[in-house]
């Protein structure tokens, strides 16, 4: 983690803050590659928030990070604290950059789709593609003219209410041999375009998805650890990883949104229900692991080996 | 997420083949020899549905090409084995992803089609392999690069370079070709009995 001072704060569209971050001594900042996400962190009253937020400026340039928050008035505050709390001046704590979302450079070409807000990574993902000279082709697909946000040259809107709705067959099956398909929005929308590809021909290897999931909300619950001989009781409104860091349990952590694996977690015993949230674990995995960032547990007890 | 199983050999490269299964696909192609041209049948005969959208890429097949005519592919080409890959570069030139691709037959034939595949763009993914005919390998000498065809015993003799080569289960998609690496380095004329290859 690093601290980094916001510089600017502008609105993309109504929903849609970009904000840039600089090195308070206009130090350099580490480069990164496009579709790579720093976690944010926001002292938020008395609880900590950490949010993964995609990269969306020129990856080769140090002066600034940039990212674009989507104000979620249904979320957990995350997002609403960006975009009522930060203020330009601040110093924030940045993570350094990881990325979970890289394009494959074999490819002889990249075909990129994004829903909504899901739009950031491939942002900063056409600068690269742009420098490297390698061919793409970009399509937004967003629900109504209220959720544009100002795009690169060449990509292609597509605004439903509008009746320009994304025809996904007809971009699916045109598109030449080696071609990588990336797609970033909500669950539904990834569903969609991943499952109409994998019916189309698609093979697996070609296909590229990121979601992040904010912890959804449960019925409070009670975890042994084993390894720590602890037990503790997991909120409502507070995800497992959470409280472990809460009672002072060290966990590893990454993406916190149920993508990269890092958290993963043996379970020792389970008298209840796990609620895997996660695009981790194999369903066969399920049974003797949880991902503590977005999974919850239902029942009696649940015990795991931290 | 799980790591893929090791091969049934340990080596991760050595490709693994299987019987031919249809999947959805918006267009198929199957490439076969002579030996492998059973496979390409049992294919269509399973999956008939799959033939109007499939292109028969024949290598050598002699008899075997008026078997898989009868199916009614959308299209069937012929080619001598030594012109594979200028006829499978003409019909990759048209392909779109969606393409799925069934390789049978030898392992000098899969391992010479995969790697042409591989560079045109085509994922692994999209490819499955069944070996049909001889445990014959495609070799690379790592000494002096010579590619020999058909090799069927451990160790062979480099037509490149004369040295006496380990047949290794190392195998390279882009080249299409397992690797063969001096025996007798250590122990220079020490060469073993040359074994036929079994698998």
């Amino acid at each position: 983690m690093q601290s980094l001072k916001l510089t600017r704060k502008e609105p993309l569209s109504p929903r849609i803050t970009r904000f840039r971050f600089e090195h308070p001594e206009g130090a350099p900042l580490p480069i990164f590659a496009g579709g790579a996400h720093v976690m944010v962190q926001m002292q938020d009253g008395a609880v900590l928030r950490r949010n993964a937020y995609s990269l969306i400026s020129d990856p080769a340039d140090r002066s600034g990070y940039e990212i674009a928050v989507q104000r979620e008035d249904q979320g957990r505050g995350g997002s609403r604290w960006m975009h009522e709390q930060a203020q330009p001046g601040m110093v924030m704590t940045i993570g350094a950059p990881v990325n979970l979302f890289a394009l494959n450079l074999t490819a002889k070409r990249h075909l990129l789709i994004a829903g909504g807000v899901g739009i950031t990574p491939f942002l900063a993902q056409v600068r690269d593609l742009g420098r490297i000279g390698a061919p793409y082709e970009l399509h937004h697909a967003i629900r109504s003219a209220a959720e544009a946000v100002p795009l690169p040259d060449g990509a292609r809107l597509h605004v439903s209410d509008q009746g320009s709705r994304m025809d996904l067959d007809a971009i699916l099956s045109g598109q030449p041999l080696g071609t990588h398909l990336y797609v970033c929005g909500s669950d539904r929308m990834i569903r969609a375009v991943l499952d109409a590809a994998r019916g189309l021909g698609w093979p697996a290897d070609a296909l590229h998805s990121e979601e992040f999931l904010a912890p959804a909300p449960g019925e409070p619950f009670a975890v042994h650890c084993a390894r720590s001989h602890k037990t503790l009781t997991v909120g409502a409104h507070q995800s497992l990883l959470e409280a472990l860091e809460a009672a002072g349990i060290d966990a590893p952590w990454l993406c916190r949104g149920g993508a990269c694996g890092q958290c993963e977690t043996d379970v020792i015993a389970c008298d209840g229900t796990i609620d895997h949230h996660d695009h981790w674990l194999d369903p066969d995995e399920q049974a003797h692991k949880i991902m503590p960032c977005v999974s919850r547990f239902r029942g009696q007890l649940l015990t795991i080996d931290r | 997420m799980s790591t893929p199983p090791p091969t049934s050999t340990g080596f991760a490269s050595r490709p693994l083949h299987a019987p031919l299964l249809a999947r959805p696909c918006t267009a198929a192609l199957m490439i076969a020899d002579e030996a492998g041209a059973s496979a390409l049948l049992a294919l269509a005969e399973a999956t008939p549905e799959l033939m109007p959208r499939t292109t028969v890429l024949l290598a050598d097949a002699g008899v075997m090409n008026a078997a898989l005519r009868a199916r009614a592919p959308a299209r069937l080409v012929e080619t001598p084995l030594a012109g594979l890959e200028p006829a499978l570069d003409a019909l990759l030139a048209e392909a779109r992803m969606g393409l799925q691709v069934h390789v049978a037959g030898s392992e000098g034939l899969i391992g010479r089609a995969v790697a042409r595949l591989l560079a045109a763009g085509l994922p692994l993914g999209a490819i499955q392999s069944e070996h049909r005919g001889s445990p014959a390998r495609r070799m690379q000498c790592v000494h002096c690069k010579t590619i020999a065809e058909d090799i069927t015993t451990d160790p062979y003799t480099c037509p490149g370079c004369g040295r006496a080569l380990y047949v290794r289960e190392h195998f390279s998609r882009r080249l299409g070709a397992f690797q063969g690496v001096c025996i007798d380095a250590e122990t220079p004329g020490e060469v073993p009995e040359p074994v036929e290859i079994q698998s």
